[in-house]
């Protein structure tokens, strides 16, 4: 009789402690209107900046608000935000890093070039610009977001590319005329999606951080919606006798982060295993 | 070497030509009329037009856009619409501020990363390395404001020991005055960048220990230091003139692109610790929607941003050939 093996992956500390907080999470924000002790805008004045107890687990805030259900419908905003940018920021990289990458010269040389330009500006800046001309929503924050984070996927699936459009298996595949968007999509795309997965996940937690800096600054989405930017910068109004508010909504953000940043390091550590190797 | 600063400064330009109209790009972004949206709803129809002819709105896109690569050749980044003054002069007064906060950040995290990442790599394995590549990883996890709230409501609100908000003196003319026999000023300046700038060194700090940490694993292994070891050298000095050295190579170029996330972070910062810098000109812009002044902090950002990278890599190509003549 073998004895039970644990499969590679569950041996990677990094990707399941990631991932068991960002699965939590996930549950948390789809299940949110089920897990929510009460109402997101429901005040208690009697019960008002309370310590967690049995009836509110993560204590309340300036109006008695129940915390743990305004930070778990929170989730969903910083998900679904988080979720949008990073689609389409990968969309957008990839498809600009595989023309780069695989056409090269003049087609290589403006599209990098333009993906420098982005990379010049400082995210924050840039972002708080671009959401101060076209004003807060999802759509207007994620595409603030979009500018700057899809440049990190142009960089490393150019790179990628690179390197694949000289394998054997992409010149044989020219050799028997396979047109160059055959090559493109069905043999280089597939041999990329390592990295822009690892990617995928990093710029989850770098999405999370810039909406909710957003929310702090008060350029995100407006009150009452219960951004975790909004309710830390909001608890920062009582920060001197009631910490509380703006320490467990930062933790929040925290810990979101932290969860999409290991689960980052723990694909990257399974689907390149030189850099494991380089780190060890 | 002189071919490669040429070559790189020529670089320089295309990158400032799409700085340009990226930044200019952002008035195209506002939705319906600019000059109503940016005036807001109360604006007069005479306000509105006044500012659509200031603005040359009336124009089309590229005559405008022609017009404001004019303007910028000649130093003139536009006019503030409700400070009424050059916005070049309101970024001059507040850039110092921010660029001193930055710079000490970055001395800050340079300092707690690389002593972080090399205690870590020479104790590979043993709990200091978990330690440090723990606190790393909540680092990079931790948002910029929440560590500056949490370090004002400890070292200020709590222990008293350092000023919750503000600015001391400047820091060249702190050091001047401490010079010159009064080093309380230069104290006062210090007790007073101390917390913002921890704030924002923290993340960089951070990234900088897991990058040494790496680079130094990979350096130890090299047989130059073996050779060092088998010549009898004690270990501080293997680690600290043999390795180090060639491990901070790749961690020159990284500490550059950090100043841009610095630059950026400081603008959260500022909002905390009211530093008076750009970060907290930035916040006023934005909530006002003063849009050439926008324009002109975005691009000051922008080409501060380049510029230190131009030094970074020349600074690079001078300690590596490999990279002039590559």
């Amino acid at each position: 009789m073998s004895a039970m093996r644990i499969p590679k992956p569950l041996r990677n500390p990094s990707l399941v402690i990631g991932g068991l907080i960002i699965l939590t999470l996930v549950f948390l924000a789809v299940f949110a209107p089920l897990l929510a002790t009460h109402g997101v805008d429901q005040p208690d004045m009697r019960n008002r900046f309370s310590l967690p107890s049995e009836v509110h687990w993560l204590g309340t805030d300036n109006l008695g608000r129940d915390l743990w259900s305004r930070l778990i419908f929170g989730a969903r905003i910083s998900l679904s935000i988080g979720i949008i940018s990073v689609t389409v920021a990968a969309l957008i990289g990839t498809s600009v890093g595989l023309a780069a990458g695989y056409f090269g010269g003049w087609v290589d040389m403006l599209l990098m070039r333009i993906t420098d330009v982005f990379l010049g500006f400082p995210a924050v800046v840039l972002t708080l610009a671009i959401v101060a001309v076209l004003g807060p929503g999802i759509v207007n924050i994620s595409a603030a977001i979009i500018a700057v984070t899809w440049t990190e996927y142009a960089r490393v699936v150019r790179a990628t590319t690179l390197v694949l459009r000289e394998q054997n298996y992409v010149q044989a595949a020219k050799a028997l005329g396979a047109s160059w968007p055959r090559i493109l999509f069905m043999e280089i795309l597939p041999n990329t999606l390592g990295p822009i997965i690892v990617l995928a996940s990093l710029g989850l937690g770098t999405a999370v951080i810039i909406e909710s800096a957003l929310s702090f600054l008060g350029f995100g989405l407006p009150p009452p919606t219960p951004t975790w930017g909004w309710t830390l910068s909001y608890g920062t109004r009582f920060i001197r006798d009631e910490p509380w508010l703006s320490i467990i909504a930062g933790a929040t953000i925290m810990v979101t982060v932290l969860g999409f940043n290991l689960l980052g390091d723990g694909l990257r550590d399974i689907l390149d295993p030189r850099q494991l190797t380089r780190a060890k | 070497m002189l071919a490669y600063v040429i070559r790189r400064l020529l670089l320089l330009i295309p990158m400032a030509v799409g700085m340009i109209v990226v930044t200019f790009g952002l008035l195209l972004l506002v939705p319906g009329d600019p000059a109503a949206v940016l005036l807001g709803p109360e604006a007069s129809p005479e306000m509105i037009a006044n500012l659509r002819r200031t603005l040359g709105l009336d124009d089309p896109w590229y005559v405008r856009l022609g017009a404001y690569f004019w303007q910028l050749l000649h130093g003139d980044l536009g006019r503030s619409i409700f400070q009424s003054a050059p916005v070049s002069e309101i970024i001059g007064g507040r850039i110092g501020a921010t660029i001193e906060l930055a710079v000490v950040a970055l001395l800050l995290a340079t300092l707690i990363g690389v002593t972080l990442g090399v205690l870590a790599a020479v104790r590979q394995g043993s709990l200091i390395d978990t330690v440090t590549m723990l606190l790393a990883q909540l680092g990079v996890s931790m948002p910029v404001y929440w560590l500056g709230l949490l370090l004002m409501l400890g070292f200020a609100v709590q222990l008293n020991w350092l000023p919750a908000i503000g600015r001391g003196a400047p820091m060249l003319d702190a050091i001047v005055a401490a010079l010159s026999g009064r080093p309380q000023v230069l104290w006062d300046s210090i007790l007073h960048i101390l917390l913002p700038a921890l704030a924002l060194a923290a993340n960089s700090a951070a990234i900088i220990s897991r990058l040494v940490r790496t680079s130094m694993l990979e350096v130890l292994r090299e047989d130059f230091v073996r050779t060092a070891y088998a010549k009898g050298l004690r270990r501080p000095r293997v680690v600290v003139r043999h390795a180090l050295r060639n491990a901070l190579l790749p961690v020159l170029s990284v500490i550059g692109l950090r100043f841009g996330a610095l630059l950026g972070g400081a603008v959260l910062v500022e909002m905390i610790f009211a530093w008076p810098g750009l970060g907290q000109l930035t916040f006023s812009a934005v909530s006002q929607r003063d849009l050439p002044l926008i324009q002109g902090i975005v691009l000051t950002f922008a080409l501060i941003f380049a510029l230190v990278n131009l030094v970074v890599d020349l600074l690079y190509a001078l300690v590596d050939p490999r990279v002039r003549l590559g």
